[in-house]
């Protein structure tokens, strides 16, 4: 039975980092545990449980930032954003499906530390974007803070960002402040029928290089497009390709009326509305089409420059067959394959090599996560600058060691 | 401002560093003759005047590896350099560093339009990113007044913003890339075409480090096209509250303008005497909103912005109904700076950020601060983000008054701070600010972020006396005093 140290605040979580440090004991850092499947197994003794620093401790509207404890449960903070109109812009992702757990569940802090962001990534920016400052206990034992809560800061390097994104191996948020936005009036999506992957993302291109502030810009092949509760997408029957704008009426009807326009030399044209948009977005956002049936598939997120989308797609199903779908324009991969020991890890990324990007497995056993290299590989210098930052912040390796890379 | 000592063992050493450099960077790269380093004494926070050791400035990113590599071998320290246009002395020289210059680096690389990016060398200015672009009705959101001139590299080193930064982001959500180079010469590349590479996001902390970490030598920017149209909205108030809160009304009904800026009445004075922008001058405070996107949406918006601007108790408001319209309304605001200097001769600009809610109460303290010092005081503040930018109108020539307006300046930044603000919004810490850093830092704070210049710079050799008061070892912020098994288990729930 490992053991769990659930601290009730900041300085309970101090005194039990430097507790670990004193034991050279590693903690398995939480906010309740619902990204456990991303990342490497982590090879740590003790649990540290962050689920009682939770609580929305400053919010308001008028500023646009939030300030919150780092186990504040997303759907309290999406409930409190909700009644004052707003969002989180970068629309972080809701893993539980995709884990075989239920929906809903996860926190702010795992959202930052994790840099999850979803289909309005493209316009929006992702969850690096929007984390203004926080505090936090470092692997060294000490408390610190960096950034602030306001929205414009440059005020010392911007430890936020190396924060965001880093799966709680460098310290131990203990609050952090989010910048949070206005939700759009309205919001519809434009949808061409039947285009396969090379034409649908020319006009993805065609679309985001457009003055219409697309939110959104995805692509369905015909057997994934099936699998969608939207109606109008999965009785298509052909492959799907999406388009979303947002913002006041008029507006919304104006660059619908464009998108609409511009995609007509491509084929058939639909709109959703703004129900089946929210659900669409939603099920892009969270790889729905990969989850039910598909749970025993290992899934890929794969990001590339957008007009390298379609060969690589092209080349990871000749080689490992399975499935993907587009998002980000064509620049997120979502690849589905069927589950083997080593992931396809060498041949994805022997695909990417050439284009630039990168390559995550988001989802495969322990056994497999453990073997192969869940993040993309770094070149041997950026490895190494990488290793002297984990041992600025964690020089014992007390946080979550080996979560992004073996033996970091 | 007390900088580190000069190493006079470097010093001693300057014709032996200026041939290194000459066998490295061939021609006029090299520039040793005192009339020419001149021209690199200050940046743009001009109380500060040092000569550099050198002046160095490379075409090639082989030149930057190899000059750094050298430098650190040989212990000579380096400030990077842009345009020199920063406020805050982070291109300041120091008389036993090389001032390596980056003007060279002056090429648009690639356009991508279909990956929405371009890739430049860090030397072109900010304005001729969209200038290669704008043909195809393409540009470079972030926008600094100073755009004309400062270089992109010099905006990732500050992470500039602009006054279209609100609702298109500043510097560090508009870059996808860069290619740099570490102190000992090694080359690197973050980020590209693709979005978020894994791993820590040394992009993200490379932005806004001010030259601490590394040098930039290639920059890989978002590009967007441009918004169907614009219009501008001027809104004038009896006070900077009432201005204040119309903007919390404007954000609070969903809205973000492209662009909210404001002024206060000797800002307003100034500008309007300089460039004739047609601002009303009976205004204790004035907005410009901007509203961009298609015609249907900015006729829409700004007709429901007036309405909100009229509950809020505007005394005046003008939309404008033609392309020269706008741009004379943003005139006056985009020149606000050369105004106060026309008015005064000198001036300290600063660059706070509060909580817009307490735009009120800082004003108010300012105003007294202003009798106190016996020092005018103008106001220009990115409305939108809460980023406040008070004019200190001083006269160098008289003695003491430039130490009274620094003092000035520091218990603005002072008050920003306690307010719940921070010391710096965009113009970066560099010198003016660096002794500051405790207002708003602890020891363990500011430790913490120099064992991040610890991975990239361990020597300390890249411009250091900017950013951080107190200059630590790396092998002192590294070492850990650990009392192995001497720690009691915490009294924490455990289960
Ligand atoms: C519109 C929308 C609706 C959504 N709906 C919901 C919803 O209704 N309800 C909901 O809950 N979620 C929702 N999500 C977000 C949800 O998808 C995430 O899965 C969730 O936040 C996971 O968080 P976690 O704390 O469980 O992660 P964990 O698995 O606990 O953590 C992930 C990583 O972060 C690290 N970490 C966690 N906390 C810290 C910390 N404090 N300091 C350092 N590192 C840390 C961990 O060590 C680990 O490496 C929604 C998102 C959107 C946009
Ligand atoms: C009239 C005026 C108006 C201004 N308006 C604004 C504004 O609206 N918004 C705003 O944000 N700023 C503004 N500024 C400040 C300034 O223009 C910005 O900070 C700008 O980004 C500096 O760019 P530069 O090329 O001049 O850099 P420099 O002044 O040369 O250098 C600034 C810092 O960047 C470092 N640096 C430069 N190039 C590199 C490189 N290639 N690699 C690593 N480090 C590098 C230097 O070491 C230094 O620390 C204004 C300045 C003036 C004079």
């Amino acid at each position: 039975m490992t053991e769990i140290l659930k601290p009730d605040t900041a300085d309970q979580v101090l005194d039990a980092v430097k507790w670990a440090v004193s034991e050279a004991t590693p903690l398995d850092v939480r906010g309740t545990g619902t990204k456990a499947g991303f990342g490497r197994p982590v090879q740590a003794g003790r649990v540290l449980d962050l689920s009682n620093l939770a609580g929305i401790t400053e919010y308001d509207p008028g500023e646009l930032v939030l300030t919150a404890g780092p186990a504040t449960p997303m759907a309290e903070i999406e409930q409190a954003l909700a009644e004052a109109n707003q969002e989180l812009a970068f629309e972080p992702m809701d893993l539980g499906a995709l884990y075989g757990n239920g929906a809903g569940a996860g926190t702010l802090g795992g959202v930052i530390a994790a840099n999850l962001s979803g289909p309005r990534r493209i316009k929006a920016g992702a969850a690096r974007d929007h984390f203004l400052g926080f505090q936090a206990v470092s692997g060294r034992g000490e408390v610190f803070k960096s950034g602030g809560k306001v929205m414009k800061n440059v005020t010392g390097f911007d430890l936020s960002k190396l924060m965001a994104g880093s799966f709680g191996t460098l310290a131990v948020m203990t609050q952090v402040s989010v910048k949070v936005l206005p939700r759009p009036e309205k919001t519809r999506t434009v949808l061409l029928m039947g285009a396969d992957d090379t034409h649908a993302v020319a006009a993805l291109c065609d679309a985001l290089g457009s003055s219409h502030e697309v939110a959104g810009a995805a692509h369905l092949p015909a057997s994934v497009a099936q699998r969608s509760a939207v109606g109008y997408v999965s009785g298509a029957g052909t492959a799907v390709t999406a388009v979303r704008v947002e913002g006041p009426g008029p507006s919304v009807e104006h660059r619908c009326k464009s998108l609409r326009d511009l995609f007509a030399p491509f084929g058939a044209v639909e709109e959703l509305h703004s129900h089946n948009s929210a659900a669409f977005w939603r099920e892009i956002r969270d790889a729905a089409p990969f989850t039910g049936d598909w749970q025993d598939h290992q899934v890929w997120r794969v990001s590339v420059p957008p007009t390298a989308g379609p060969i690589v797609g092209q080349h990871l199903r000749a080689r490992l067959g399975g499935e993907v779908y587009y998002d980000w324009g064509g620049g997120l991969i979502w690849f589905a394959l069927d589950a083997r020991s080593d992931a396809g890890a060498a041949d994805i990324r022997r695909v990417i090599r050439d284009c630039g990007g990168h390559a995550t497995l988001v989802r495969a056993t322990a056994d497999v996560r453990q073997a192969v290299a869940v993040f993309q590989p770094q070149p041997g210098p950026l490895a190494d600058l990488s290793k002297r930052v984990k041992e600025a912040f964690d020089p014992e390796g007390i946080l979550n060691p080996g979560r992004m890379t073996a033996g970091v | 401002m007390l900088m580190p000592k000069p190493d006079q063992g470097v010093i001693d050493r300057r014709a032996e560093i200026i041939a290194a450099m000459r066998a490295i960077v061939p021609g006029e790269g090299v520039i040793a003759d005192d009339a020419m380093l001149r021209a690199f004494e200050c940046d743009g926070l001009m109380a500060y005047r040092q000569l550099p050791l050198i002046v160095v400035l490379p075409e090639t990113t082989a030149q930057v590896s190899e000059i750094l590599a050298y430098c650190h071998d040989n212990g000579v320290k380096i400030v990077p350099r842009g345009a020199g246009t920063g406020l805050s002395g982070g291109a300041l020289p120091l008389a036993d560093a090389i001032t390596l210059g980056l003007s060279k680096f002056n090429q648009v690389l690639d356009i991508d339009y279909a990956n929405r990016c371009a890739v430049v060398q860090p030397g072109v200015t900010n304005l001729g990113v969209t200038k290669a672009v704008e043909g195809d009705g393409f540009y470079y959101a972030p926008d600094p007044s100073s755009q004309i001139a400062c270089s992109i590299g010099g905006n990732i080193a500050e992470n500039s913003g602009g006054v279209h930064c609100l609702k298109y982001g500043l510097t560090t959500n508009n870059v996808l890339g860069v290619e740099m180079v570490l102190m000992d010469g090694t080359v690197l590349r973050l980020g590209g075409k693709h979005l978020d590479p894994g791993g820590y996001d040394l992009l993200g902390v490379l932005t806004g480090s001010e030259g601490l970490l590394g040098v930039i030598t290639e920059v890989t920017v978002r590009i967007l096209k441009k918004p169907e149209t614009a219009r501008a909205v001027l809104l004038g108030f009896n006070s900077s509250e009432e201005g204040g809160d119309c903007v919390a009304a404007i954000i609070n009904a969903g809205i973000i303008p492209g662009g909210i800026e404001m002024m206060d009445k000797p800002a307003i004075h100034a500008t309007e005497e300089f460039v004739h922008a047609g601002y009303p001058m009976d205004v204790e405070a004035l907005l410009i909103v901007e509203l961009d996107g298609p015609k249907v949406e900015v006729d829409y918006l700004i007709e429901r912005v007036s309405e909100i601007a009229k509950g809020e108790g505007a005394i005046y408001s003008r939309i404008s109904e033609s392309e020269e319209e706008r741009a004379a309304f943003w005139s006056g605001r985009k020149n606000a700076f050369p105004a106060v200097g026309r008015i005064s001769p000198d001036y300290l600009c600063m660059d706070g950020t509060i909580p817009r809610k307490k735009l009120g109460l800082v004003l108010q303290r300012m105003t007294e601060m202003s009798d106190k010092y016996g020092l005018r005081v103008a106001n220009v503040f990115h409305a939108g983000d809460g980023n406040l930018h008070p004019l200190i109108m001083f006269d160098a020539n008289q003695p003491g008054e430039l130490d009274r307006a620094e003092e000035f300046g520091a218990d603005i930044l002072k008050l920003c701070v306690e307010v719940g603000g921070v010391l710096s919004g965009e113009h970066g810490i560099g010198v003016e600010k660096r002794d500051l850093m405790g207002e708003m830092f602890t020891e363990d704070d500011l430790k913490q972020q120099q064992r991040v210049k610890c991975a990239f710079d361990p020597d300390h050799h890249l411009n250091p006396g900017k950013v951080y008061p107190t200059l630590h070892r790396c092998a002192e912020l590294g070492r850990m005093h650990i009392s192995r098994g001497q720690v009691p288990f915490p009294d924490i729930p455990r289960f």
